[in-house]
Order: structure tokens, then C-alpha cells, then sequence
């Protein structure tokens, strides 16, 4: 889950991090309240979870209760790349002297985490990785050691930040590793971390995404979660517990497994069709499941044809079968379903639903058949 | 022969009296593999459909003599049980437990390599492993595996392999071993080291390797079968049409910028010398083709 710059701001808060004074607006009137509080100037910042909101007029500076007013007003319901502006960022503006850049993110090849380290900040760090590698200095971090102060110091130096921001920065670089760790992130990331001219060492910027297994250890996520703006038909599925992407075709598609559900649009795509959504049940679903993802599916206006692609393992394709008749039972399923039934219990599931079969409810052999079946109804 | 387990393997089941380790513990045994003991805190000195369970693994390993645990615990309790087994004397972990926290992962991951280095975990968040006729642990349906080889398969996804190993049993092509590595960011056994222990395995005349978007592990396959190996390999990498940006199921599996793509592991693994197929199908086709002409 990726969090709004101003989530990751109060993340990094709770890790004792530093970040410019600031609050959240919904409404200009809120907007200036903030101003007016923390006093100015300050800069207004769209929040959307997209990169390029500066040159998009998404980030303004104010200098009074007007200016405010003018941004914020701007800013709110501001289109970025398809993201409507729902609530703005108000912050003391900060002098810069200098910009440099800190993350920590998993080395997946090494089994280890990576931390990230610039004095180039400010960019993106793709940018400086292409054109000055040697600007960036890499640290390697064993999960089990961890980061002390004395690696962060020589990291620090390493990096050739100035001399004035090191015992600072190596500081609050500890303390991101911490929020990091303990605070379950995929990434956590400052850019820019800057230096004011008055020799202060503070997080500018704050990009922060969270690995949701860990949701479970972690019930200050509720908030981040209510305020994810999504796909309709992904809140939906969410809200039943399936993992659901919406994409953009005319064939619905189940599957259980990642792997089964991403190769069953590759194949649904090589027999010429297009997937309106991925969706995985996962290992072990149950016909409550089934019936769930079948509703989620058939909620979606743009779906001609729902293909439910099963090899069981975990999952036992009884279950599944019977989860079809629960749907059919629950609902009414607008579009002809088209399965393929493999694996675990395979034969049970498909003698379950063998009574029922209709021009509405197709049994395909092989995943290849079902494939250009259903694609079949989209012509 | 098989790799990493063999028809004498001793398995006990970490949360043998939950409902999915019962029945997969059960069905394992039910296949012929020796299940001889469950562990669940608590409930030591009691059984599971007569499979004896114990209250620690330790307890396990000195009544049966185990070298192998099958971990089918919640996420909470993975990282915890799988760092038990290696205590308790165990060689060989299968852990199928999906949505561990990945920082848990990765010190269990190092934990295992710094302390016990004689360890082999297998996933987590995988479907386990089997040799057909021999050894089954894990979720796989025995049913759909055909003894007697030549075919070594590796997978990073559970279905998948399940459908890889369809696919060729139902031509009549038999598999030495099936190995699911698991879809999650911190893999304990990776492809390069099912692709060495099947280079070594002379049973094994050719490799299904199935892969699919997010990390670069098939990339540094490549780079070993193009050093390495003398086998041929028949790959499908899943997620060709997956979007930038999302997590597709599996924690591992999601497109970052240009890194991670179903097409640039294809291309790697085409430079080393694989057969690279655009579906399952297709790819136990070749698979099957592959091995007629041996």
C-alpha cells in the first residue's frame, strides 16, 4: 500500500523523524486555518499518489492568506495524470541549501536490505543511478545486525554529504531504517532530505509503501487504508477479501494462484481477447469465495464473458463448484461463464456442476479451449 | 533419482492439527510419503489420524527421526516455526505459509544462512515438493505427477507447477522431481539452486523452469544455465500482459519502472540457449517434443 506524502510525513513522525511543520485540508477554508497556524510562508501540496505534481501546478507557494486561498483553491479538484486532488499538504516553507537523497529498500537478489544514500537529491534517483552511478552510495544491510550509528556515519561520509549535515543526517538515517524495519515498509524513501541554511537536517518529501502482510501487526494502517482511493470494482473485491486489479478488457476472469490467474490473461490475450480484471481467490478458497468473486465480476458493466480458470491444490475444486451454484444461487449472473476445472478433487467438481450445464455455463477441457471460448462471446 | 528428498525422507507436519496441515498432512501420507509425526504446542502425546504429534520439533525429530518438516502454520507463526525446525535438527524446511510479513522473511532468510547453514528452506508461500512415486510434501495433488522421470520442473508459481506437471503427465512424460520455489520476495531456494541440483541429477534429462514478472531471478538463471548448464531447458514466464506498478497475487510479482518484465527475462533466457514458449501449454508441448527425441 503506498501512503500520500502527508501519511508518510506522520509515519516518519512516529520514528521520530523530522519533517517540515505542517497539516492536512480538505477545503481552502482549511487550508488557510492550517496557514494561519503555522505561520508563513508556506508551500500547498497536492496529494496524489503520482509522481510530477509540481510541473502539473500541484505544488505552490503561498505568502499570505490570499495566496493561499488562490492555490488552494487551485490545487483542490485539480486533475494530475488522472488523479483529482482530493485534499491538500499545508507546510512551513523550508530554505534549501542543500538536497540530498535517502532510502532503504529489500535487495531481492541479495536477500538483504539495500539502503540508498546521495548528495544528490532532489531528482529522481533513476535519473542520477543512469547518469552518475557514483553519486549514490549503496549500503548493505544484514536484517539480522541491522543499522548502528557508526555504519550510518561512515555511510554518511561515504556519500560526501557536508560536513555540517553528517552527525544529523546519520541520525535521522538510523531512525528511517527503524521506521522502515519495524514500521514494515517496502520502501522508505526521503527525497529530497535537505539542509537549511541554517545547518538543520530535515525530510522534505516522504514516499512510504507498505507490505500489507504485516497489516495484521500494524492497526494504525486502518486510517491509510480508508483514504486509498481505488478502483470501485477494487474496493469491492477488496471489501470481500479477494485480490482483484482492474484492467480494461471484456473477458472477467478468476483464477486461483497469481501465477495461473497472470498466465490466464497472457493466454486470454494470445487467442486474441483482452482481461477486464485480475483476480486471484488465492490458495484454499472456500464456495463462499467463489460466490464473491463471481458477484465482483458481474458488477462490472464491461464484462462479456467470465472465464474461471481452477487447477486445484490448496484450493479443492469441489469447493469451487460449489461456490459457482451458491453465485448463480445468489445472484444473477448477467454474462455466460466458462470454466476450466483441474486438479485437486477435479472430478467431484465437475460431476457437481455436469447437471447444470448450459449455453450459459460451459465446461471446457483445457485452459487453451476455455480461453478462446470465452473470448468466443466477445466477438 | 530425485533432488532435495527421496522415498526414505522422514516429514513431520508444524501444525499437523490445523485444518489445511491435517489435510494436506494427511494426503501426503495417503501418497506414500513418510509422515511420521505432527508438531503442535499443546497437544503433544496426542494423534492425528494415527500420525503421533509432539509438542516441539525437537521432541519430533528424537522420537522419529525426521530430517524434514512440512510448515503449514499462519503467517503470524511462520517465521517462528521455520527458525524451530532448524533448531530442532531439521534439514530440510517446506514452508507453504502465504502472507508473511517480508522483513520477517528476510531475517528469517539470513538467520538460517548465518546459523544453520546446513538448512534448506524451501518457499515460503509455495506449493512444496515432489518426486513422483517417492515423496510428496506440500499441497501438490499427487494425482496429476508421473513417476519415473526425465523431467526436472521449477516453478515460482503454485498452480503453475501444477499445471506444468498436467501438462506432461497426461503425454505420458514422467517428472524426477517438481519443485515450487514460491512467489514471495525472499525465496530459501531460488531457481539457480534446483537447476544445479538437477544438472547434478542424472536421472533428469531436461528442465521446466516457470517463472514470472517481478525480481530478477529468472535473469540470473539465465546467466547460470548459460555458464552451467548442459541440460535443456523449456521455460514459460508468466505475465507478459500484467501492468506496471501492481502486485499481481504474489508479493514478488509486480513490474517496477522497466524492471521486472515478463519480456526482459524472456529475452535473457532465450540469449542463454532455453526454449522459451508463450504458455503452459506450449511449453509441455516442446517439453514433450524434447524428450521423444531423446
Amino acid at each position: 500500500m503506498d501512503l500520500f506524502e502527508y501519511q508518510g510525513k506522520q509515519y516518519f513522525s512516529r520514528y521520530g523523524i523530522a519533517v517540515s511543520p505542517g497539516d492536512v485540508a480538505d477545503t481552502v477554508e482549511e487550508a488557510v486555518a492550517v496557514a494561519e497556524r503555522i505561520g508563513y510562508p508556506v508551500v500547498v501540496k497536492a496529494q496524489v499518489k503520482v509522481g510530477g505534481r509540481g510541473k502539473a501546478g500541484g505544488v505552490k507557494l503561498a505568502d499570505n492568506i490570499d495566496e493561499v486561498r488562490l492555490h488552494a483553491g487551485n490545487i483542490l479538484g485539480l486533475d494530475i495524470k488522472g488523479h483529482i486532488v482530493r485534499r491538500i499538504w499545508i507546510e512551513r516553507s523550508s530554505d534549501i541549501s542543500k538536497e540530498y537523497y535517502a532510502s532503504f529498500t529489500l535487495d531481492r537478489p541479495n536477500k538483504t536490505h539495500l539502503g540508498m544514500l546521495s548528495a544528490q537529491g532532489g531528482v529522481e534517483i533513476e535519473v542520477v543511478a543512469e547518469e552518475n552511478p557514483d553519486a549514490i552510495a549503496f549500503l548493505s544491510i544484514d536484517p539480522v545486525r541491522g543499522l548502528d550509528i557508526e555504519t550510518s556515519r561512515r555511510w554518511v561520509a561515504e556519500a560526501n554529504l557536508d560536513e555540517v549535515a553528517r552527525e544529523q543526517a546519520a541520525q535521522i538515517l538510523v531512525k528511517l531504517y527503524e521506521c522502515y524495519t519495524q514500521g514494515d515498509c517496502d520502501l522508505a524513501e526521503i527525497n529530497p532530505l535537505i539542509l537549511t541554511p541554517d545547518n538543520k537536517v530535515h525530510a522534505l518529501d516522504a514516499k512510504v509503501t507498505l507490505d500489507e502482510n504485516a497489516s495484521y501487526r500494524h492497526p494504525e494502517w486502518e486510517e491509510y487504508r480508508a483514504t486509498e482511493t481505488e478502483d470501485p470494482r477494487e474496493k469491492m473485491a477488496k471489501e470481500k477479501g479477494l485480490n482483484y486489479i482492474g484492467l480494461d478488457g471484456d473477458v472477467g476472469i478468476i483464477a486461483n494462484g497469481a501465477g495461473l490467474a497472470m498466465s490466464t490473461l497472457d493466454v486470454v490475450n494470445q487467442v486474441g481477447g483482452s482481461a477486464a480484471n485480475f483476480l486471484d481467490i488465492g490458495g484454499g478458497a472456500n464456495a463462499d469465495v467463489m460466490a464473491s468473486a463471481l458477484e465482483v465480476i458481474n458488477a462490472d458493466p464491461k464484462v462479456k464473458v467470465i472465464f474461471v480458470n481452477i487447477f486445484g491444490g490448496i484450493t479443492r475444486v469441489d469447493d469451487v463448484a460449489n461456490g459457482v451454484l451458491e453465485a448463480l444461487k445468489r445472484v444473477k449472473i448477467d454474462s455466460p461463464i466458462v470454466l476450466r476445472l483441474d486438479g485437486t478433487n477435479a472430478v467431484e467438481g465437475r460431476s457437481i456442476l455436469a447437471p447444470h450445464l448450459s449455453n450459459k455455463l460451459i465446461m471446457e477441457p483445457t485452459m487453451l479451449d476455455a480461453a478462446r471460448s470465452a473470448v468466443a462471446f466477445t466477438k | 533419482m530425485s533432488i532435495f528428498v527421496d522415498e526414505n525422507t522422514k516429514v513431520i507436519v508444524q501444525g499437523i492439527t490445523g485444518g489445511q496441515g491435517r489435510f494436506h498432512g494427511l494426503r501426503n501420507r495417503d501418497y506414500g510419503t513418510k509422515i511420521v509425526g505432527g508438531v503442535t504446542p499443546g497437544k503433544g502425546g496426542t494423534d492425528v489420524d494415527g500420525i503421533p504429534v509432539f509438542n516441539s520439533v525437537k521432541e519430533a525429530v528424537a522420537a522419529t527421526g525426521a530430517t524434514a518438516s512440512f510448515v503449514s502454520v499462519p503467517p503470524k507463526f511462520a517465521a517462528a516455526a521455520i527458525l524451530e525446525a532448524a533448531e530442532g535438527g531439521i534439514t530440510f524446511i517446506v514452508c507453504i505459509t502465504e502472507g508473511i510479513p517480508a522483513h520477517d522473511e528476510a531475517i528469517t532468510y539470513n538467520r538460517l544462512v548465518e546459523e544453520y547453514p546446513g538448512v534448506r528452506l524451501l518457499g515460503p508461500n509455495c506449493p512444496g515438493i515432489i518426486s513422483p512415486g517417492k515423496c510428496n510434501i506440500g499441497i501438490t495433488s499427487g494425482d496429476i505427477a508421473l513417476p519415473g522421470g526425465p523431467v526436472g520442473i521449477v516453478s515460482r508459481s503454485g498452480t503453475l507447477t501444477y499445471q506444468a506437471l498436467h501438462e506432461l503427465s497426461q503425454q505420458g512424460i514422467g517428472q524426477t522431481t517438481c519443485v515450487g520455489i514460491g512467489g514471495d520476495p525472499v525465496p530459501g531456494t531460488n531457481f539457480i539452486d534446483c537447476l544445479a541440483a538437477f544438472e547434478a541429477d542424472p536421472e533428469t534429462k531436461a528442465v521446466m523452469m516457470i517463472g514470472e514478472i517481478g525480481g530478477s531471478e529468472e535473469e540470473r538463471a539465465a546467466e547460470w544455465i548459460k555458464a552451467n548448464m548442459t541440460k535443456p531447458v523449456v521455460s514459460y514466464i508468466a505475465g507478459v500482459t500484467a501492468p506496471p506498478g501492481k502486485k499481481m497475487g504474489h508479493a514478488g510479482a509486480i513490474i517496477s519502472g522497466s524492471k521486472g518484465t515478463a519480456q526482459a527475462k524472456m529475452d535473457a533466457l532465450r540469449e542463454a540457449g532455453v526454449f522459451v514458449c508463450a504458455n503452459p501449454t506450449e511449453a509441455g508441448q516442446k517439453m514433450v517434443e524434447i524428450v521423444r527425441a531423446m
